[in-house]
């Protein structure tokens, strides 16, 4: 099986990048690339992000046919993709940070930023939350209710189905979306890359689908 | 809910891991990446190296530590010591660290601050400040392990690296480094209060009760320490439980 992460300038994915050839060491070959030939023949595909929402998408657009590939590849022949972070964020349609940016539009809602209560709650929510399971999800099998996972952010993925959230955790004054899955379509706010055991867990579960 | 974190900071010098008593005498204790490897498997929230020879020599050393260790251990991986270019910190991400921690380059341009969060996200900007007491209720900034005097109060400069992007503070007593007679609460407090962002206390742990004070009373994300568990004293485990027994809530 060949698993691509998608190498689009987003920031530092070396944890990205170690975590899943730890996990898939001598099963799956990983490759790093913004090659859209390679990834347009992979079976599945990572798609991490760090900075801004907008400096994402930006950083996508910038590579030639790569939004296209990733369309064609995650809702047309609907092959498993895991949006990590920002990753997760640009499945919506629009977020908020920076400025009014339009997303990947794959999941419909919004990205905004979490509600700190007037200060009362520090941002980013950085450091180990518990997740509470909302629905069954695959990249959740052996995964305990209310295990810690780590979390950098400041902004929110708000979808308009809820039906897509398989998790979510406590946070200010609500429960914040950390993970969805709709159909071969996953992702989570939170770095399972950087959870952890517990979060290569998760890694694992991806590359096993 | 948000746990609190416990971070033990290694001090790595020529590659070799030391804690210093207020960053005079060096005792050498071990190799970082297999020391970082305990930490991690024993439950520690983040790591933190702190290279403190990089003012004046080699990187690479660091460098080279920061990618075997990134192979290893699956958590949150700060870097800090003689950040300076938005090319060290670019350097350090690639290798595999998560997160930078700039000091005195933040004191001399603000600006770097602003550039360095921008171009790679304030999650990986961390802003170490070292601040000393020179009044009641009145902290100084210093630079270069303490040794030089800033005149920057230190509150306006924590509201400052804020504004500028900064994602956390971490933040050192310079009094109390070394002295295993407990954090600044007060200063802690005072810090903690003005911000917004996640603050890192650090300087002074001897006991697992000032833990406890760091997070309770100063009101800190989250403590860092070194020597308590460095020279194995107490294990990040008994730390851990000892916080939960007294309803401070951890990752266990």
């Amino acid at each position: 099986m060949n698993v691509t992460i998608v190498d689009y300038q987003s920031g530092n994915i070396s944890s990205v990048i170690n975590s899943f050839t730890e996990v898939a060491k001598g099963k799956v070959n990983i490759e790093v690339t913004s090659d859209i030939n390679k990834i347009r023949s992979c079976d599945k595909i990572i798609l991490p992000g760090q900075g801004s929402f907008k400096s994402c998408v930006d950083s996508l657009n910038q590579i030639k046919g790569l939004v296209d590939t990733l369309k064609e590849f995650a809702i047309i022949n609907k092959k498993p993709l895991l949006g990590i972070c920002v990753g997760l964020q640009m499945f919506a349609d629009i977020g908020y940070e920076e400025a009014e940016t339009k997303g990947l539009g794959w999941i419909s809602g919004k990205v905004s930023k979490i509600d700190n209560q007037q200060g009362k709650f520090k941002l980013p929510h950085i450091g180990w939350n518990e997740i509470e399971i909302q629905k069954k999800s695959k990249i959740f099998k052996d995964i305990k209710n209310k295990s810690h996972m780590y979390f950098v952010h400041s902004y929110e993925f708000i979808p308009k189905d809820k039906s897509v959230i398989s998790a979510t955790a406590d946070y200010s004054s609500k429960k914040i979306v950390c993970a969805v899955e709709k159909d071969n379509l996953f992702g989570t706010q939170f770095h399972p890359e950087k959870s952890d055991k517990i979060g290569l867990k998760i890694i694992d579960n991806f590359l096993k689908l | 809910m948000l746990k609190n974190r416990i971070i033990p900071c290694l001090d790595v010098k020529d590659g070799r891991v030391v804690k210093g008593i207020n960053f005079v005498e060096l005792k050498d204790a071990g190799d970082p990446v297999e020391q970082a490897k305990i930490y991690s498997d024993s439950g520690a929230d983040e790591i933190c190296f702190l290279d403190i020879t990089a003012s004046n020599e080699n990187r690479e050393t660091i460098i080279e530590i920061v990618r075997k260790t990134a192979k290893e251990c699956f958590v949150p991986l700060t870097v800090g010591g003689g950040v300076r270019t938005i090319q060290n910190i670019t350097d350090l991400l690639l290798a595999g660290a998560d997160k930078v921690s700039i000091n005195t380059a933040a004191v001399k341009n603000i600006d770097f601050v602003k550039e360095a969060s921008k171009k790679f996200g304030s999650q990986c900007i961390v802003v170490a400040i070292d601040a000393k007491k020179v009044l009641d209720n009145k902290w100084e900034v210093f630079t270069h392990g303490g040794r030089n005097k800033t005149g920057i109060d230190a509150v306006e400069f924590a509201r400052k690296v804020e504004e500028n992007g900064a994602g956390e503070i971490l933040l050192t007593s310079m009094d109390k480094d070394g002295t295993k007679s407990g954090y600044d609460i007060d200063l802690l407090k005072t810090i903690t209060n003005s911000t917004n962002i996640p603050v890192i206390a650090s300087g002074g742990v001897g006991t697992l009760d000032h833990l406890y004070d760091g997070i309770v009373k100063g009101g800190a994300s989250a403590v860092l320490a070194a020597s308590i568990f460095h020279y194995g004293e107490y294990k990040i485990k008994d730390a851990k439980e000892y916080l939960n027994s007294k309803n401070v809530s951890v990752r266990l």
